[in-house]
């Protein structure tokens, strides 16, 4: 019963997070920052995962089409697909929840450890919406244009690859990943991105909040942060791909 | 002015505080003291309102803070100033920030009339040129006259103090403890400080309670420690050879 226990606390405290912030000026200063920190502070990282799995799926793609009567522009297709469907809002989703869900977990965890947050409570700020809030929405923002980056980045990864390598033609390649397109396949991306970014701010989050002990607890809450937050996030990318695609 | 009266708090059944009835009295320096696991910090705790208590009462001034909801507690908080144990100074703001923080979140005033409180704090806690500074840059005597100069900035009614002197040298916990003394008689604040320090209670206690296993078991001046012939009081203040020596004299 203890995961029902943490779900209604969850809800609680996402409930006491959403109540009407004291002062919009700060939670803007606070986005701000957060805006910078979760999309400059995680492009590099998702800007070399999406070009190498770009390139890998391409090539991979390549070695397993051995049938001589399936053309070589099925590559783009199954590239462009693969990244746009899968890969960019999935993986870097997985990716972003070990960047930011673990950063996010131990700077809140640290903040309740060393009574920053009990500082907080007592000038009568509510510290969930204050600490939390920014970060939800700056996450909401950012990540779909992360993802539509990294979406880019990987096709271009399979282009580079491809080509580099000479299994594929350039035009091939780019015949191939306009073939076809489904413009829905970008929404649903998107929309699994947004979802995804909810999950792992404020799982992070909650992580965090609640650390009780010192510098081992606040480790086990980074830890458990990015655990719970790729488990609800495979979980979730079943269930929306089983609700909308199907 | 603050009044407990009965006030009990269990934890998974396990009593931490068990009918304390006192009253702590505005422009006075109130010790709580008492060993480790007596309570002290989960009174505090119950008194600013971060855990709330079984039975009992709380009294700011005579009007109920225990049973509030936290939209009705409000008011009374930003009337308070706390410096914790470890002066929990927010990480990632500066010295000038953490002071302006709640200046910033309560007030009105403007960016000049905050900078000047914030200096007039700062200066009244005998910090100068620390503004830009990062509380990871600030030795302990530092963060915690910063956190006295955060506490003290918004002008509270009632200042509180978690162990200020835990882990500094002798030379600065007298310092510490003066400019509490000094910023409650000047201010005219209910100050209540929990301490192991018993320099604290010599120095600047014009009421001291003593909590033993959960429960009041003495109250009293600093006069009236010194002669007191109670057994866990004189065990708990003359543990060492020198204050055994004092208590001779």
């Amino acid at each position: 019963m203890n995961w029902l226990f943490h779900l209604g606390r969850y809800w609680i405290f996402m409930k006491e997070m959403i109540i009407k912030p004291e002062k919009f000026s700060i939670y803007w200063k606070q986005f701000v920052r957060e805006l910078d920190n979760f999309g400059f502070g995680s492009l590099g990282i998702v800007a070399l995962t999406s070009v190498f799995m770009g390139a890998v799926i391409t090539i991979q793609t390549v070695y397993n089409l051995v049938n001589p009567l399936v053309p070589l522009e099925a590559v783009g297709i199954v590239a462009r697909d693969s990244i746009i469907l899968e890969f960019s809002p999935t993986m870097m989703s997985l990716v972003l929840a070990g960047k930011i869900g673990s950063s996010i977990a131990s700077e809140i965890g640290t903040m309740r450890v060393t009574e920053q947050i009990d500082a907080l409570e007592i000038m009568g700020i509510n510290s969930s919406a204050y600490l939390v809030l920014p970060k939800v929405m700056a996450a909401l923002a950012i990540f779909p244009f992360v993802v539509i980056i990294s979406m880019f980045l990987g096709i271009f990864g399979g282009w580079v690859a491809g080509t580099a390598a000479g299994v594929i033609s350039s035009s091939e390649y780019i015949m191939g990943i306009q073939d076809s397109f489904v413009p829905f396949n970008v929404v649903f991306a998107l929309i699994k991105t947004i979802t995804f970014s909810l999950i792992i701010t404020t799982v992070s989050a909650y992580q965090g909040y609640h650390t009780q002990g010192g510098a081992l607890e606040v480790g086990k809450s980074s830890t458990n942060a990015v655990v719970y937050s790729s488990i609800l996030i495979l979980i979730f990318d079943y269930i929306l791909t089983q609700l909308i695609l199907t | 002015m603050i009044d407990l009266k009965n006030i009990s708090k269990s934890f998974n059944g396990r009593v931490i505080l068990e009918n304390v009835t006192s009253s702590f009295e505005k422009g006075h320096v109130n010790l709580v003291i008492g060993g480790s696991g007596s309570g002290k910090t989960v009174m505090m705790k119950c008194m600013v309102g971060l855990v709330d208590i079984d039975e009992g009462e709380i009294l700011y001034d005579g009007k109920p803070f225990s049973g509030l909801s936290r939209k009705e507690r409000k008011p009374f908080r930003q009337e308070i100033g706390m410096v914790f144990q470890g002066g929990a100074l927010f990480d990632s703001l500066t010295v000038e920030q953490n002071v302006m923080f709640p200046l910033n979140m309560f007030t009105r005033l403007s960016l000049e009339e905050k900078k000047e409180r914030v200096n007039f704090c700062l200066k009244r806690v005998n910090l100068e040129n620390v503004n830009n500074l990062g509380p990871s840059e600030l030795s302990g005597g530092m963060k915690k006259r910063v956190a006295i100069a955060r506490a003290i900035a918004p002008n509270p009614n009632y200042l509180f103090c978690d162990e200020p002197n835990s882990g500094l040298d002798p030379r600065t916990s007298i310092v510490i403890d003066n400019l509490i003394k000094e910023i409650t008689e000047e201010f005219s604040i209910t100050t209540i400080v929990n301490t192991h320090d018993m320099n604290s209670v010599m120095e600047i206690g014009d009421k001291i309670l003593f909590l033993f296993e959960g429960k009041k078991w003495w109250e009293g001046s600093v006069d009236d420690i010194l002669r007191t012939d109670n057994k866990e009081i004189n065990d708990f203040i003359f543990a060492s050879k020198l204050a055994k020596a004092i208590k001779k004299v």
